[in-house]
């Protein structure tokens, strides 16, 4: 009864190549090629790292102590997944390689390098691994299954470093525009007590939520007892939305502050009619002016012309 | 119905355990969740309705499952990290765990809350329960990005 | 044993939770609130939760059965210093408190107990 459940990254991909071996013969084949790996480790680390500053395009050249020590933590991992006889680049053996993968690709994109010049730290690496197996396999069979491991393993783990990228270059922007949000939050104070947020523009999901939150804060910080939430600009509401509006005006009310809903349109009151949502609980208002009086007269002021302060 | 483990699941990056037997255990599962939430960078709010979660399932392992212990983990999925909290007690079970999850807000007290306000606040939630075999409820809060 | 202490204030009663309360000393208080409403023929109870970073539904129904009891006793409530969090998470939860009243901090509080007894 799982709510909401995630797909992990590594389940995008599919492996869609036949294996030509049958299976006792190629986990044997998966163990030679791990130990020519492990064999050649240093000099395959050493042409993996410089093939790879060759490949640089960028001008803040790669750290190459850093480059060098990843790389040789991704080889080992490499190296023992294949070890353990596993070649799905899905499964648990391979956690750890896909785990470093996510990182090495996650902190890239936060560089701002390209998804090629990211993907190049796993591709770069079959140069140096094809020259080693055709130093040891005499064999033309044996080469080319070995090559076809090799390649294929580095090919899947690729894709996985370029789907990696791009998940986190979408995080990097819906953080942005979170912070951007933050800041932006227009939160008025029309008079002593009396809040007011005028909200402008689609409303989604993720925003409501960060203004709303603002919102409760900014009561907090000012002693506020009346906010006025004034949806004119909002073209459309939807359930979710109308759910976070709702939600947070009984947040407010918990607090201690009473909230007036200002600005709602005849589509958006009859879309919210149709969705069933309670409004008899909320004052509303046509407008933001409206509401702004019914707040004084609750703190138990009005407006005039004249000379003298009166209070009501 | 089987926990949270596939093949490729995520990686517990930090596992923690905690007996649930009486109430000050529940303050300090409190204090351990946010801790950990704390830790895994949540924002406040983020913070305090897992550790509210925890509370509601702490508390029903304590009052209905007789006692039991919590997991509490810091896991991780390729680019984002999460709190997993694992309830285990070896208590009478729950007869008929649909109708608890439905149970509304029962000023009596009871399970309903508890069980549905603790699925509210999580993003992922799931429970193994039934006569005889004790109770396993476990919740898992992603951070955003 | 330890117990949230309770303070006279005119014809109100002041409570100021400080400590994540274990269940028994949510109902200690409970308790101990009850019998000082009768002994002092308080009229109002003021519970200032300014520094409570969880409330949970055991909490919350606590807050509503001092509510409930207070009414029955000829006083009432009201609850202060809800912290944004808190109250967010609450709503999610499903608690919305009917019945008692709140405000943003202890001077309004008062304020709104001595309009509400008068």
């Amino acid at each position: 009864m799982q709510v909401r459940a995630r797909a992990p990254i590594n389940a995008i991909i599919v492996s869609s190549t036949k294996d030509p071996l049958p299976a006792h013969m190629s986990s044997q084949r998966e163990a030679t090629l791990a130990a020519i790996l492990r064999t050649h480790e240093d000099a395959i680390l050493a042409e993996w790292v410089k093939e790879q500053s060759a490949r640089a395009t960028r001008r803040d050249q790669l750290n190459e102590t850093q480059l060098r020590s990843t790389a040789r933590e991704f080889l080992r991992g490499f190296v023992q997944a294949l070890a353990s006889g596993s070649t799905d680049i899905r499964s648990n053996a391979w956690s750890p390689v896909r785990d470093l993968l996510a990182e090495v690709s996650a902190s890239r994109a936060q560089q701002g390098y390209s998804p090629t010049e990211t993907a190049t730290f796993v591709f770069s690496l079959k140069q140096p691994v094809f020259t080693r197996l055709g130093g040891e396999l005499k064999d033309a069979q044996s080469l080319a299954g070995a090559l076809w491991s090799a390649t294929a393993l580095i090919d899947e783990l690729g894709l996985f470093t370029t789907e990696a990228f791009q998940k986190t270059r979408e995080e990097v922007i819906q953080r942005q525009q979170r912070e951007l949000l933050e800041l932006s939050t227009p939160v008025v104070q029309l008079w002593e007590d009396i809040l007011a947020l005028p909200l402008i523009g689609t409303l989604d999901s993720g925003r409501t939520q960060v203004v709303m939150e603002s919102l409760l804060q900014k009561v907090v910080e000012t002693g506020a007892s009346i906010a006025i939430i004034d949806i004119t600009g909002v073209p459309t509401v939807d359930t979710l939305v109308a759910q976070h509006l709702m939600k947070t005006v009984a947040a407010a009310r918990l607090m201690g502050a009473d909230c007036i809903i200002s600005g709602i349109r005849p589509q958006i009151a009859q879309t919210i009619v149709h969705l069933g949502v309670d409004l008899s609980e909320v004052t509303t208002k046509a407008s933001l002016a409206d509401a702004f009086g019914i707040a004084l007269k609750r703190r138990g002021m009005r407006i005039g012309s004249g000379t003298t302060t009166e209070r009501a | 119905m089987s926990g949270t483990g596939t093949a490729s699941g995520p990686r517990v990056e930090d596992e923690r355990s905690l007996p649930l037997r009486s109430g000050e255990d529940v303050v300090r599962l409190r204090q351990a969740v946010r801790e950990r939430a704390v830790a895994t960078g949540f924002s406040l709010v983020d913070q305090t309705k897992i550790v509210t979660a925890a509370s509601e399932i702490g508390r029903n392992t304590i009052q209905y499952g007789g006692g039991g212990e919590v997991r509490i983990a810091v896991i991780a999925n390729g680019t984002r990290r999460g709190v997993r909290l694992e309830f285990r007690d070896s208590g009478p079970g729950i007869a008929d765990v649909e109708q608890a999850l439905k149970d509304g807000f029962t000023t009596g007290g009871g399970l309903g809350l508890g069980l549905s306000g603790a699925r509210r606040l999580s993003d992922e939630f799931h429970i193994d329960s039934a006569p005889g075999r004790g109770t396993q409820v476990t919740l898992v809060r992603w951070k955003p990005f | 044993m330890e117990r949230i202490p309770i303070l006279r204030m005119g014809r109100f009663l002041l409570v100021t939770i400080q400590v994540d309360m274990h269940d028994q000393l949510a109902m200690t208080l409970q308790d101990d609130l009850t019998q000082r409403i009768v002994r002092d023929r308080a009229r109002g109870v003021l519970i200032d939760i300014s520094s409570l970073d969880v409330v949970d539904s055991f909490i919350g129904r606590m807050i509503s059965n001092i509510a409930s009891m207070s009414r029955v006793l000829d006083a009432q409530t009201v609850v202060v210093g809800m912290q944004p969090a808190v109250a967010i998470t609450l709503v999610e939860l499903g608690l919305e408190l009917p019945g008692v009243r709140t405000a943003l901090n202890v001077e309004k509080g008062m304020a709104l107990l001595q309009s509400a007894v008068d």
